[in-house]
């Protein structure tokens, strides 16, 4: 009797300290969320995505970024996309998709250790040109690819 | 507590970091009908992966919908060594964050 009196009482301060955890977990997020930059998410157009993003829609073309894709991808709900950037002080690259409805796919900032160096997998609704721009030294690189989608990954 | 939706591999060779994360999560577009009722499914994507290493900042990504479900994150970055440890953090619109720490082989 006395016993399980006792394992009530431990369970009961357990499920307290999840609870504290993760509320103090929530809280984190807003700060976080402040950053993210809508307009450019939003934006329907490739080149005022850009320029909400990034400040300017002008770019230079540069060999030194190698945008690593699918010339022809089954499937448009997963292309895998790989970029590379040579370029020193690489500050942040971002992934645009010129056919889709938000054309900026996203949008990675690099720490000062981090490499010129980015694989993940997006959507594409047709086919279209993927472009990978590159920030470094308060100018913009980019390089763009073709990329053929059989199956749109935007319907469902 | 409930298992991570985030899976992190992290590899150091010779003070070169390459990290692989894989996130679980649906990734909507709210531009998706519910082919049953006609609706539109409700927008839920990730907005913010946030990779710490050490105290410091390495990566900070902003995403969009257009990032597939499930998504894939590769990055890399210099100055590890083994051991170290590495966090991972996610936040998406509505508001839902997870996180996770790992040690680097």
């Amino acid at each position: 009797m006395n016993q399980n009196r006792r394992i009530l009482l431990k369970s009961t301060i357990v499920a307290g300290a999840t609870g504290i955890a993760i509320s103090a977990g929530l809280l984190t997020p807003k700060t976080v969320l402040a950053a993210w930059p809508k307009a450019a998410f939003e934006a329907k157009d490739a080149n005022k995505a850009l320029e909400a993003s990034l400040g300017s829609s002008s770019t230079t073309t540069s060999g030194d970024i190698k945008l690593k894709a699918p010339d022809i991808a089954e499937n448009g709900a997963v292309v895998p996309v790989t970029v590379t950037s040579k370029i020193a002080n690489t500050e942040s690259i971002s992934i645009i998709v010129a056919e889709n409805g938000t054309p900026l796919a996203a949008t990675f900032n690099l720490g000062a250790n981090t490499k010129g160096f980015i694989s993940t997998r997006i959507k594409m609704g047709k086919t279209s040109d993927v472009t990978a721009v590159v920030k470094a030294g308060g100018k913009l690189y980019s390089t763009t690819k073709n990329v053929k989608v059989t199956i749109g990954g935007c319907g469902g | 507590m409930a298992k991570s939706s985030i899976k992190v591999r992290a590899k150091v060779k010779n003070g070169d970091a390459k990290v692989k994360c894989l996130i679980s999560h649906p990734m909507e577009t709210g531009l998706r009908k519910n082919k049953k009722t006609g609706k539109l499914i409700p927008a839920k994507f990730i907005q913010e992966v946030v990779c710490e290493h050490g105290g410091k900042t390495v990566m900070n990504a902003q995403w969009n919908a257009t990032i597939s479900k499930n998504p894939f994150l590769s990055f890399a970055f210099t100055g590890a060594k083994s051991g170290d440890m590495i966090k991972i953090s996610w936040v998406d619109n509505t508001g839902k964050s997870d996180s996770t720490e790992a040690k680097m082989k």
